[in-house]
């Protein structure tokens, strides 16, 4: 039953990319598609799979909306709803590439919030259900319910067009893997689930602009991120700093294959700040200790960055490398750079990366009070604990 | 980001929503006070339509707390709430926002933020980045 599923899982997407390409009703898509999948699931088990499950499930899909238009159109006539006659071609020869993308743009429209591009994603383009996106992100059906449905209205009349670039598409992306992520032990599975699913949506699209230099940077980052998983927590939860993981616990396949991918796009392709941070996370996958990493190089990748996207995460990064390859004074020369800037007040990054250098410099009355107000500030349980360690062992 | 938005009033006239109790209200000319009310009813379609609403309870009057206290191993319960005072916890909205900026401009929009007082405060997350 599995096959099925996952089969039908896979053609969804393209399914309701052709009926939203066609009919331009989102919601009116979304519900034909569905109706397509329930039949599919109960007559392919029966009768086999066609020979083109995807112009199957489209035909079938089309045929419910049309339906569905027309007796809305009926029930409606006197209004000047946009007649069924005026929609774009067939849409029973799946254009399946572009259609995903289209979709995924769709979703991820600059109108909407964050939250609401995450969510319609996953639910268009994903295939999750609403019930499975409300677990990962902890709240009830009924709110991620309303997301959902507030998106779809959001978007409605939207032009439905292969995106110029994808930079609003991979930005979602990478805020669905850094939710799973973050969270990956303890109660968190369902969470855990998202970075996963962030991978395959990457993939997809890697695999459909497989030139696309800042896709390739996304996809290998997100590999390289995620090799480190089964090494940054402990069992009881508690997070282990880069600097003091066991490296033999990295998933070398995840490594080799992000690994394999910078290198060819950063010879092929025109820099991105998605390929930078591969590059910087790829320094760090092919080093065998903290001690042993090249940090100039990583001090390098970080100016590079600043120089596509100068903001204050990039130079708190900066800082850590240069107090790694200069020592410490050189590293608190750099932070000294964020102090009066008003995006980082009450940030407590910034003040965890000073007690970190403070302490490499042997200062460390004032690191003890940096770690602790690093502590107080940060809403993060497993952070807070972290950090609060750190100020204990100098206390 | 989730928050916790700690809604307060008056205990004297305890019936919810609070805020249509209060006497700073009900000093209000009434046109003032239909559209407090009005203000109150669009803030909450607004968060439940944006997907931001996760939770929200109601309170019982605070003379019907059980206040528990463990005292040389043996529990002791007292009637009626910890600390007296002119403004008791009448209720709380768990919600989910984009950023503090936010959830402090709806708390800000909450009737009982003119009349009594609203709290924010942000609600821990499980899951962190490693340092």
């Amino acid at each position: 039953m599995t096959g099925f599923e996952d089969l039908l899982r896979g053609l969804a997407p393209q399914v309701l990319a052709a009926l939203v390409r066609r009919y331009r009703d989102f919601e009116a898509a979304e519900d034909a598609t569905q109706e397509a999948l329930l039949a599919a699931a109960t007559h392919w088990p029966v009768d086999g799979v066609p020979d083109r499950p995807d112009a199957w499930l489209i035909r079938v899909a089309s045929r419910k909306l049309t339906d569905q238009l027309r007796s809305e159109q009926a029930s409606r006539r006197r209004e000047s709803a946009v007649p069924v006659s005026l929609v774009a071609p067939a849409a029973d020869v799946p254009i399946v590439g572009d259609d995903t993308l289209m979709l995924l743009a769709m979703c991820c429209h600059p109108r909407l919030t964050a939250a609401s591009q995450i969510a319609l994603t996953l639910r268009a383009v994903g295939g999750l259900t609403t019930a499975e996106i409300a677990r990962a992100f902890l709240v009830p059906e009924q709110t991620m319910a309303q997301r959902i449905s507030r998106a779809k209205q959001k978007i409605k009349g939207a032009r439905f067009t292969v995106p110029a670039d994808m930079r609003a598409v991979l930005h979602v992306l990478y805020l669905i893997f850094n939710e799973g992520y973050t969270a990956s032990s303890g109660p968190s599975l369902h969470r855990v689930e998202l970075a996963r699913e962030a991978i395959r949506l990457t993939r997809l699209v890697h695999a459909l602009l497989p030139s696309d230099g800042e896709v390739a940077g996304l996809l290998a980052l997100m590999l390289l991120t995620d090799a480190r998983r089964p090494a940054r927590t402990l069992a009881d939860g508690s997070l282990v700093p880069l600097a003091a993981q066991d490296r033999s616990l990295w998933d070398r396949s995840l490594v080799s294959e992000g690994l394999a991918l910078v290198r060819h796009t950063l010879t092929h392709a025109r820099v991105g700040v998605y390929q930078v941070e591969a590059a910087i996370a790829a320094v760090h996958a092919e080093a065998a200790s903290s001690a042993e990493t090249d940090w100039a190089q990583i001090v390098g990748l970080y100016g590079v960055l600043a120089s596509l996207d100068p903001n204050p995460v990039v130079t708190l990064n900066l800082a850590v490398a240069v107090g790694m390859a200069d020592g410490p004074r050189a590293g608190l020369a750099v932070l000294g750079q964020l102090s009066g800037d008003a995006r980082m007040v009450g940030n407590h990054r910034l003040h965890a990366v000073r007690a970190h250098l403070l302490e490499m410099a042997g200062s460390l009355t004032e690191a003890h009070e940096e770690y602790r107000e690093a502590a107080r500030l940060t809403t993060s349980v497993p952070e807070q604990r972290y950090l609060r360690s750190r100020a204990a062992r100098l206390g | 980001m989730k928050y916790l938005i700690m809604i307060y009033g008056n205990p004297r006239n305890w019936e919810h929503p609070m805020f249509l109790h209060d006497p700073g209200f009900l000093a209000l000319p009434p046109e003032e006070r239909e559209e407090v009310a009005r203000q109150a009813e669009e803030l909450r379609r607004e968060i439940t339509e944006s997907g931001e609403f996760v939770a929200g309870v109601a309170l019982a009057d605070p003379a019907l707390t059980k206040n528990v206290r463990g005292r040389d191993g043996v529990p002791v319960t007292t009637d009626g709430p910890y600390v007296e005072s002119k403004e008791q916890l009448a209720g709380y909205f768990v919600l989910d926002c984009e950023s503090p900026e936010r959830a402090a401009s709806i708390a800000a929009r909450f009737p009982d933020a003119r009349f009594a007082a609203v709290e924010v405060r942000p609600i821990m997350d499980m899951a962190g980045q490693e340092m």
